[in-house]
């Protein structure tokens, strides 16, 4: 089956090259940041996680493209889904190994990475989230391989996988609870010591990943022209608006209950936000662009209308993965390191080195996401499928 | 024919695998140390749980004299602990011992016409060493744990530099070694290590020196305005000082019980 | 087979490299065990020589958790003798060079152990710098 990627277009191969070009070009600042250290990073003891961990978060988010299919295609019979599923799974494969790379490179010593193996620690968030990862990840891989051999031998899907496809709903849930149980559990951190936090998680991922899933899936279907079918993206579309309007939901919620409380330490971080603090204010435009895509996103997908016309429904989708990602990928975790636990405020952004480094992890995951999606494509293709 | 060659693969997979195991296993079971070789240190100091009063009425009254002790006690902790000073990048500062406003260190408790000697003193801040230590919750390999003594000890040699604990620590007591310390260490001390960059480090308390009979070194340097000992022992000095007087923490409300205590 | 002639052609450059280590090194000097500057005061070390030649990494790093995590920081040697569990204040000691004792062995094994990175080397201290 893996032969499949072996063989494409011009511009298969132009792109593929393309993405190894991006992960040799950030490995150079990942050694010098080995060498030098993170202090090559705009972190420091204040703001001590920045942009990696952000964009972990964010992936993780990501990696529920797949939930989101299988849930309702195992669960619900939608037989819709079926042609889009393995692409989601093959997509959460992917943005987990995004969330693995970005927390490696975030590692001040990533030689003793094991050491979370060797010493494993029940009271450990971080444990409990790389085991829901590697699970995760294994889960997918099982699945959608083993299935998609399956179609390509022309045999229906083995039995023994049911199990597992009903594990990996829950297990998806996990993923999202654990990671924001690892920022939602700290003591004097405001912005995330609050209890809707984890359901905050579950909605911006259930919006975000299945609006970036339908996006590449109709960029793949421009390239290969293998379409995965008007009826699931329009019931993913749907989907994706109910997510996004709780998501925004919640966040209001935090609003009021800091603002209405009037308790100095919840305000702080969003008075930072919006208008900024002791005259401190990076982050100011940020906040209100995501404001405005959030807003637009829901004026374009909440109605029927606009959300069914594919052009409208491309800007909508467009607007909620920039709103989502500045508030995860961006805000929410800086955001809680500030102020400092001395009430202080130290502002953050990201160095050259920073985003480089990022750029070789996006390349890396898009080249898994590329590798799988072409042989996915190529076999259901083959079979007729398309 | 295909499913053979599958077949063998697996097979073939598995031995190695196997393989690989067996001789990690054998190369690890071939050392032996002499015998039980290891001991207490007879002069060690012990205790229940060490803690630390800060008698900021103990330093002097002027101001300038009051900065040359702070920054004679500060001195002392880092000579002591070979600690980096003028990192090239001011907000990846390593710190052991610091000094800092009252509105900083007491965040919230910040009332407005506060007493004049209060609102310009600055104060001295160290690691709580807390009973209930969030960076030791956190901590993916148990690098930091706290010792049965009450100390939260680093274990450098473990640290992956993940930095969880300092997000998870409400006093910022925790440092990272963004670039390597050794350069911005000047006279190291011989008798104690350095730290590597990508590892998180903070006060122990000078556990060291404990193992030899010696109190912290801060405590050594201040005259008697820090006194340490042992909170469990009510015969113990620390415990006479609370008993007669008002003292104050850092953040109880969240329920982390420092036990470094303030006069104010 | 298909393409028996490819694979095995495939076959002898794996065999090649899988052996490279054993052709290359062939006329070459064997190894010797370098000169190492023993202490001239000092009569023993806390263990046997050999024992301390094959150990010592292992013995190091039982000592580094024994001392920072079990809080034991006394190594009951040969003959019951009490030595304090410190890389720098015991080994250091007596073994006052760093490039005459651990360097030379390491460097002709290609060995590079990061203790220096952190524990401060005798050397270091007498110059001032690194």
């Amino acid at each position: 089956m893996l032969e499949k990627a072996l063989k494409g277009s011009k511009t298969y191969w132009v792109w593929i090259i393309f993405l190894l070009a991006v992960m040799g070009a950030g490995s150079i600042f990942y050694i010098i940041q080995l060498q030098k250290g993170l202090t090559v990073t705009g972190m420091g003891r204040d703001v001590s996680w920045g942009f990696y961990i952000a964009q972990f978060t964010y992936f993780v988010g990501v990696a529920a493209s797949a939930v989101m299919l299988v849930l309702p295609l195992y669960l619900h019979n939608q037989k819709k889904f079926e042609k889009m599923v393995t692409l989601g799974e093959f997509m959460a494969v992917a943005a987990v190994v995004i969330c693995m790379g970005f927390v490696v490179v975030d590692l001040g010593q990533p030689q003793r990475m094991l050491n979370m193996i060797f010493h494993p620690t029940l009271n450990s968030m971080l444990f409990y989230d790389m085991i829901v990862l590697s699970g995760y990840l294994l889960l997918n891989i099982i699945i959608a391989w083993n299935n998609l051999h399956a179609e390509y031998q022309r045999r229906p899907h083995p039995h023994w996988l049911k199990p597992l496809i009903y594990l990996s709903i829950v297990w998806a849930v996990s993923i999202h609870t654990v990671t924001a149980y690892l920022i939602q559990g700290l003591p004097a951190r405001h912005l995330w010591l609050t209890a809707i936090m984890a359901p905050r998680f579950l909605a911006s991922a259930f919006c975000s990943g299945p609006a970036i899933l339908i996006i590449l899936a109709l960029i793949a279907k421009k390239f290969t022209r293998y379409d995965p079918g008007k009826e699931a993206i329009r019931i993913l579309a749907q989907i994706v608006t109910y997510a996004m309007v709780t998501n925004v939901f919640l966040f209001l919620c935090e609003l009021f209950t800091a603002y209405y409380s009037n308790i100095p330490g919840h305000e702080h971080i969003l008075t930072y936000f919006f208008t900024g603090l002791h005259g401190a204010n990076a982050l100011v435009g940020w906040a209100w662009v995501m404001a405005a895509a959030a807003i637009l996103s829901l004026v374009i997908l909440v109605p029927s209308r606009f959300r069914n016309h594919p052009d409208m429904l491309l800007v909508g989708l467009v607007l909620l993965i920039l709103a989502t990602w500045i508030d995860k990928g961006l805000l929410l975790i800086v955001g809680g390191f500030i102020p400092n636990p001395m009430g202080t405020i130290t502002e953050y952004a990201p160095t050259g080195y920073e985003l480089m480094i990022s750029a070789m992890v996006y390349a890396t995951g898009l080249l898994i996401l590329t590798i799988l999606w072409k042989v996915a494509i190529g076999v259901k293709k083959e079979i007729g499928e398309a | 024919m295909g499913s053979n060659r599958r077949q063998f693969l697996r097979i073939a997979g598995i031995t190695t695998l196997l393989g690989l195991g067996g001789g990690i296993t054998l190369s690890a079971s071939s050392y032996k140390p002499q015998s039980d070789p290891a001991q207490e240190n007879e002069k060690r100091l012990r205790a229940g749980r060490w803690g630390m009063v800060i008698d900021m009425r103990k330093f002097p009254k002027d101001p300038e004299e009051r900065q040359r002790v702070f920054d004679r006690i500060i001195e002392a902790c880092h000579s002591t602990n070979n600690v980096p000073e003028g990192e090239a990048k001011p907000i990846q500062e390593v710190k052991w011992i610091w000094k800092d406003h009252f509105e900083h260190v007491f965040p919230g408790k910040e009332n407005p016409f506060l007493a004049e000697r209060v609102e310009q003193s600055e104060f001295l801040l160290l690691c709580n060493h807390c009973k209930n230590p969030p960076c030791v919750r956190v901590c993916p390999t148990q690098a930091t744990y706290k010792r049965e003594d009450g100390i939260v000890q680093m274990d450098f040699h473990r640290c992956i530099g993940c930095r969880y604990c300092m997000a998870g620590c409400p006093y910022g007591s925790r440092s990272f070694n963004f670039c390597d310390p050794g350069p911005y260490v000047k006279d190291k001390n011989p008798d104690f290590p350095v730290r590597m960059r990508g590892v998180v480090e903070k006060c122990l308390f000078c556990y060291q020196r404990l193992e030899e009979g010696k109190q912290p070194a801060c405590v050594e340097a201040s005259n008697g305005a820090l006194i340490f000992g042992d909170l469990d022992d009510p015969d113990s000095h620390i415990r006479q000082v609370l008993r007669e007087n008002y003292t104050v923490r850092r953040k109880v409300d969240l329920g982390t019980e420092p036990s470094v205590f303030y006069i104010v | 087979m298909y393409d028996a002639g490819k694979i095995l052609i495939g076959l002898v450059i794996f065999l090649l490299l899988l052996t490279f280590p054993f052709w290359f090194s062939l006329g070459q000097a064997s190894y010797e065990s370098p000169d190492l500057q023993l202490p001239e005061d000092k009569e023993e070390c806390i263990e046997d020589t050999e024992w301390m030649r094959k150990n010592h990494m292992q013995l190091l790093d039982d000592w580094r958790d024994t001392v920072v995590r079990e809080g034991k920081s006394i190594y009951i040697g040969k003959g019951g003798k009490k030595y304090d569990m410190s890389l720098q204040k015991t080994c250091m000691d007596c073994h006052t060079s760093k490039e005459e004792f651990c360097d030379k062995c390491h460097n002709t094994a290609s060995v590079d152990p990061y203790c220096w990175d952190c524990h401060v080397a005798p050397e270091e201290v007498a110059n001032g710098q690194q």
